[in-house]
């Protein structure tokens, strides 16, 4: 909600910016939260795609007002179909 | 046999003692035994908000390091049967008591007692983990300030990390008009990006720093929001359902007309 000086309520900008911060944080805190991200997203991402180079590259990265989830996956070439069964 | 509860925050001063020394007038009023230890050793701070500073003899320091048993150390309140203190050490630090010499204190204590509050100091370190180490239960005090809220989020983790089962979460010196207004995280922001379930909230109150500077905690006497809201979180332990009281609505034109220009 804007003020009415056309300012970001302070109430805002702090939830914005503590989300933000704890992301990293618990990211940071926990070793294998973003291993096991990574593993199970390479998992999923198998089944559609055959991964190349060094794998699925997971990280988080703030962009302006919010946290994002940011992976790069290189690819060596797409399955045929993707999950069993479905084309 | 009696239950442990730590009193923890992660970041320093946003009222861990204030809140232990009141909910265990609180506990205490309800008719429980209850035993408050400071674990803040180097920083004795609960005996003065709860006024027993004169009446020191031993402390925790003392009972660890075998030169007084722990009965001895431990000061009645005269004002409220039921009410007793573990002081900390003042002239030692944080090193004297180990995790496990903390959590034969406590076992001693929850034979004698229905409720154990533990001040944690502020802090991951030593202090903390001492304070932890009996613990059954944790309750978290945060400000609605981003720093505070971290740091919360950060306790959280470490007390999962210890196994000690969900915390839940006390909101000190919240200001409902400057939530109304916009400047400041509500309650719900908050339990909302921490995610675990709220026990109180206790509201900006000068009677918390009058009842302090008395060594008279706010819950002793009636006619303190603050002072109420302890009373709440105590009932809320014994599993009793207490609805969250709406702050800052006071009743009467007065009260309209303050809130009309956002000062309630
Ligand atoms: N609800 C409140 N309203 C007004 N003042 C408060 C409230 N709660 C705490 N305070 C004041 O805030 C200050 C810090 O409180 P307290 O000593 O309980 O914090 P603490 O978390 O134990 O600090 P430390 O980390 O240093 O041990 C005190 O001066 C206290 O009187
Ligand atoms: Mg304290």
């Amino acid at each position: 909600m804007l003020n009415f000086f056309g300012r970001n309520q302070s109430r805002d900008v702090a939830k914005n910016r503590l989300r933000n911060v704890l992301a990293h944080d618990r990211a940071d805190t926990s070793p294998e939260f973003m291993e096991h991200l990574r593993e199970d997203v390479m998992r999923i991402v198998s089944e559609y795609v055959e991964v190349g180079g060094q794998g699925v590259d997971l990280h988080l990265q703030s962009v302006e007002d919010h946290v994002a989830l940011v992976a790069n996956i290189p690819v060596k070439q797409l399955r045929r179909r993707g999950r069993s069964g479905n084309n | 046999m009696g239950e442990v509860i730590v009193i923890t925050s992660g970041k320093g001063g946003v009222g861990k003692t204030t809140t232990t020394a009141n909910l265990g007038v609180a506990l205490a009023q309800l008719g429980l035994k209850t035993c408050l230890v400071d674990a803040d050793i180097g920083l004795r701070n609960l005996d003065v908000v709860l006024g027993l500073e004169n009446r020191i003899v031993y402390d925790l320091v003392d009972v660890v390091e075998g030169f007084c048993r722990l009965r001895q150390a431990l000061i009645r309140d005269k004002r409220l049967e039921g009410l007793s203190l573990l002081p900390a050490a003042q002239t030692k630090d944080k090193t004297s008591v180990t995790p496990e010499q903390m959590r034969g204190v406590t076992e001693e204590l929850r034979a004698e007692f229905d409720y154990v509050l533990v001040d944690s100091p502020a802090g991951i370190e030593q202090g903390f983990k001492n304070a932890i180490a009996g613990a059954d239960h944790a309750l978290i005090v945060a400000t609605p300030e981003v720093a505070s809220v971290r740091d919360a989020d950060r306790i959280i983790g470490l007390l999962e990390a210890a196994e000690i089962p969900p915390a839940r979460l006390i909101v000190n010196r919240l200001r409902p008009g400057m939530v109304r207004k916009g400047d400041m995280m509500s309650v719900d922001d908050i339990v909302d990006i921490l995610a675990i379930d709220l026990i109180g909230v206790v509201p900006e109150d000068e009677q918390i720093v009058v009842t302090t500077n008395r060594g008279e905690p706010a819950a002793l006497s009636q006619g303190s929001r603050a002072g109420e809201a302890y009373r709440a979180v105590a009932r809320r332990i014994r599993g009793e359902e207490v609805p969250f009281a709406e702050f800052g609505e006071p009743a009467g034109l007065f009260g309209r007309l303050r809130r009309m220009f956002g000062q309630a």
